[in-house]
């Protein structure tokens, strides 16, 4: 296996890290308006993200650096081909980040109610955005012999990839949703189990159809296996939630996720962004990538630090192991 | 008007707005975090409350603009791929390691370590808590490391070869690239003049509640700790801003010419306190000089020769063809001052004040006060600065706070345009590094959008600063008095609210 390969796959990881992660994020702040009734409520779902969102979201400015580091083509034509939707989703992550930190900061009703809506908003759109982009990276956009992106957005606003978008912003939802089950307490809890079926039924009846669409066009032996994983994880995280097996259905539906990114890196190898006008002018590991002294480093630092993070970051989600209810919300604002 | 809107311009100038302004938060976090963790430390060792509401107080402040500095930071990881495509594609291989070593490094370590600051105070045994701060603190200067050496490196171009056929530089030596000189003294120079930021602020809020006779005691303790890293911090800016500028004497000969606005090589060299020059002429029409400095600035000898722009140019020209090497030197010229004065100023403002508000040892018994009272502000040994100069002096302090930031932007604003036309000196010009396929429109729309998006997060972050600096250290609550012994929390009461939430 070349290091080109081994940066490949690290890649694919850091991306499902931050879709496992940040998806539950994004769930949870879309949920604020689908799930919860009022201030105090909602107040509980931002808070069970509360100390952990901001690490969640590393996992894609690392995703991002390694990218650039690893594969400098790659990095170069995928941020300044897909520009618009990367400014609106870096519009959206700015307040989002914002709406977290500054809500609670002032106690005045006007301002809570405004940045509670921001962060429904910029929860909602990048969770949408992600699928699309990720849709056109598997089925491929008009690259040039120079690896410049010559489409236009409309280009990228097709059927195929507007499916993923929706997978992304179901399947995100869901996620949240389970993952309100696991770390809430009280009515909320009830309604988030209740919720996680009808968001997830939808979720599994887009996901098929995209994932199907994906094989048809793209997929080889190997993804089909990831694809069945992914159908297989999303039904037994439905089940699981019927049986209020909470814990369980957050390890399937987080690993419907894992199943659903690989399958989509597994379609891609060797490419990382296929031309539609002319296959010789696709992307690929070979030549997108760094030299091997480069990845040589790089392998070294990600072998150290991932597993250390994974440590750590870990270790968070332990302390902050209690659920929250809104008997745990104090009165007053900070 | 069409020029005036080149996607290379739009794009520059997004690139100097963003970055400009993520900087205003970046100096902040680095120091405010180590500053933090240091009264938290003092609190958790003397269990004095007043270092605790201390704590709480800055630690509110230093979060409400670290939210700030973190959310700016995601641009600045984007944009190269975004507007600068070439260049991304041109020295990724290089340029994108230390960028990836900073979010697998420390951007994880930051951003674990804040939440659980920031929620851990009833989950955290106190010093565990302590010890997240202090992590976070070195996030922030390895996180700072890791970017300046990445900049370095298109300050002076180490430890790569070109690959013709590729076209592109490629690595060959990324120690060098992490320990070069000019990373190592870059690093010294933004962390220190990251803490005199610190310090400044930190002295600006104190003078403005002592001048207001509030808060006494928590104030006294960070108008001296604000102080004295005011001090320190700026010495330390001032010595690493001496040893920066004879690095880039050597390497960038072009930028010390034009920081000096000396159009022609002289032996000695004078250090100019003031010029007004015609560009285009490539001379100065006034200028006033002190004798042998910059000699003595470039290279420690006050006869030494300094090459100056002409110079500089034609030898480029020689080099690498034809064309014209200058940056803005207008720009080059005031940015290199306004660094250096804003920086300096408040350096001396807090000499003084470490001075005015020394205790008790160097002091008269009638001049000394107790630990709540507001300390005399002393200028000779015998008296105290009468009730008309004592509000000044403590409205400059306030004032102050704003220097450092001022002298920061320009610092970045001069070294940056220095450089100029180059984007990786003497490899890469900026005008090869935009992305080729996005158009005007588009780098138009994204300056606007984040050029407005920032002004609005700037009132709203001013606004909060100012309401949460006004209402002073909170008052303590018994879950602040008694901490949990155990990870997790206690399980004494399961309802308890929690200590802090969204």
């Amino acid at each position: 296996m070349h290091l080109h390969d081994v940066w490949f796959v690290l890649i694919a990881v850091l991306w499902t890290g931050y879709f496992f992660l940040e998806g539950f994020d994004f769930g949870i702040g879309i949920l604020t308006k689908l799930l919860a009734r009022d201030r105090p409520e909602r107040r509980v779902l931002i808070n069970t993200i509360g100390p952990v969102w901001d690490g969640n979201e590393v996992w894609l400015l690392t995703a991002g650096g390694a990218t650039f580091a690893a594969f400098p083509d790659w990095y170069a034509t995928l941020f300044s081909g897909f520009y618009l939707p990367l400014l609106v989703i870096l519009v959206c992550l700015i307040v989002r980040g914002v709406a977290f930190e500054y809500r609670a900061k002032r106690p005045e009703e006007n301002w809570q109610r405004n940045w509670e809506h921001a962060i429904f908003w910029t929860s909602l759109i990048p969770a949408f955005l992600w699928g699309v982009a990720f849709g056109n990276i598997v089925r491929g956009v008009k690259i040039d012999q120079h690896f410049e992106y010559v489409g236009s957005v409309w280009d990228l606003l097709n059927p195929y990839a507007l499916l993923g978008g929706l997978v992304t912003l179901t399947l995100f939802t869901f996620h949240g949703a389970v993952f309100t089950a696991l770390k809430t307490v009280g009515h909320i809890r009830v309604r988030a189990r209740k919720l996680a079926l009808r968001v997830g039924l939808v979720a599994a009846v887009v996901a098929l159809a995209f994932l199907l669409w994906t094989q048809a066009h793209s997929g080889n032996g190997r993804s089909l296996v990831a694809l069945i994983a992914a159908v297989a994880a999303l039904v037994a995280a439905l089940a699981a939630n019927q049986a209020g097996r909470e814990g369980w259905s957050f390890a399937l539906s987080g690993l419907t996720i894992v199943a659903a990114v690989a399958m989509l890196f597994l379609s891609l190898f060797p490419n990382v962004m296929p031309s539609t006008l002319n296959a010789d002018w696709s992307l690929t590991v070979t030549n997108a990538s760094s030299t091997p002294y480069t990845l040589k480093i790089m392998t070294w630092c990600a072998a150290i630090a991932t597993p250390l993070v994974m440590l750590y970051q870990g270790w968070t989600y332990w302390v902050f192991r209690k659920r929250i209810g809104t008997q745990h919300i104090a009165d007053i604002a900070h | 008007m069409e020029l005036a809107l080149a996607p290379e311009t739009l794009a520059r100038w997004q690139f100097g707005i963003t970055t400009v302004y993520h900087f205003l938060f970046v100096p902040l976090t680095i120091s405010l975090a180590a500053l933090t963790a240091g009264l938290q430390t003092a609190w958790v060792r003397t269990e004095k409350e007043k270092y605790l509401r201390a704590t709480k107080f800055w630690g509110k402040l230093f979060l409400i603009n670290i939210a700030m500095g973190v959310v700016t930071g995601i641009v600045q990881e984007f944009q190269f791929g975004m507007n600068w495509s070439d260049y991304s594609r041109f020295v990724g291989d290089i340029f994108g390691a230390p960028l990836a070593f900073e979010a697998l490094i420390a951007f994880f370590f930051e951003s674990t370590f804040i939440g659980l600051w920031i929620f851990g105070w009833d989950k955290l045994p106190k010093k565990i808590h302590l010890a997240c701060i202090w992590m976070v603190s070195i996030g922030t200067i390895l996180s700072a490391y890791f970017i300046l050496a990445a900049n370095s490196w298109m300050q002076h171009p180490v430890g790569y070869k070109i690959d013709k056929a590729r076209g592109r530089a490629e690595l060959t030596d990324f120690w060098a690239v992490l320990t070069q000189n000019t990373a190592l003294s870059q690093a010294f120079h933004t962390l220190t003049a990251a803490f005199l930021t610190g310090g400044a602020f930190m002295v600006g809020i104190s003078a403005y509640h002592l001048a207001r006779k509030k808060h006494i005691r928590e104030m006294k303790t960070t108008l001296r700790l604000g102080l004295i890293t005011v001090v320190i911090a700026g010495m330390l800016t001032a010595i690493s801003g001496d040893t920066l500028g004879k690095v880039m004497y050597k390497q960038q000969p072009m930028k010390m010419a034009s920081a000096e606005a000396l159009w022609d090589g002289q032996k000695p060299a004078p250090f100019s306190i003031f010029a007004y020059g015609n560009v285009e002429k490539g001379h100065n029409t006034v200028a006033i000089e002190i004798p042998g400095l910059l000699s003595f600035l470039a290279d420690d000898n006050f006869t030494s020769y300094v090459p100056g722009i002409n110079d500089v140019n034609k030898a480029e020209q020689q080099k690498f063809g034809p064309g014209d090497y200058r940056p803005n030197i207008p720009v080059a010229f005031w940015g290199f001052r306004w660094m250096i004065g804003f920086g300096m100023a408040s350096f001396a403002i807090g000499l003084a004040g470490l001075w005015l508000t020394r205790k008790k040892f160097m002091l008269p018994r009638h001049l000394r006060v107790g630990e709540d009272e507001v300390p005399h502000l002393v200028l000779f040994k015998n008296q105290a600065l009468g009730s008309k100069l004592s509000p000044w002096y403590w409205r400059i302090a306030t004032w102050t706070m704003a220097f450092p930031l001022i002298a920061n932007s320009w610092g970045w604003i001069f070294t940056e345009t220095g450089r100029q036309p180059w984007v990786v000196y003497g490899v890469l010009q900026t005008r090869d590094a935009v992305s080729p396929g996005v158009s005007q429109a588009e780098v138009l729309t994204s300056m606007i959008v984040f050029t407005s998006l920032y002004a609005i997060l700037a009132v709203v972050e001013v606004k909060l600063l100012a309401k949460y600096i006004k209402a002073g250290p909170p008052e303590l609550t018994e879950a602040d008095l008694n901490p949990p012994t155990k990870i997790g929390g206690d399980t004494r009461d399961a309802d308890k609210p929690m200590a802090f939430s969204y």
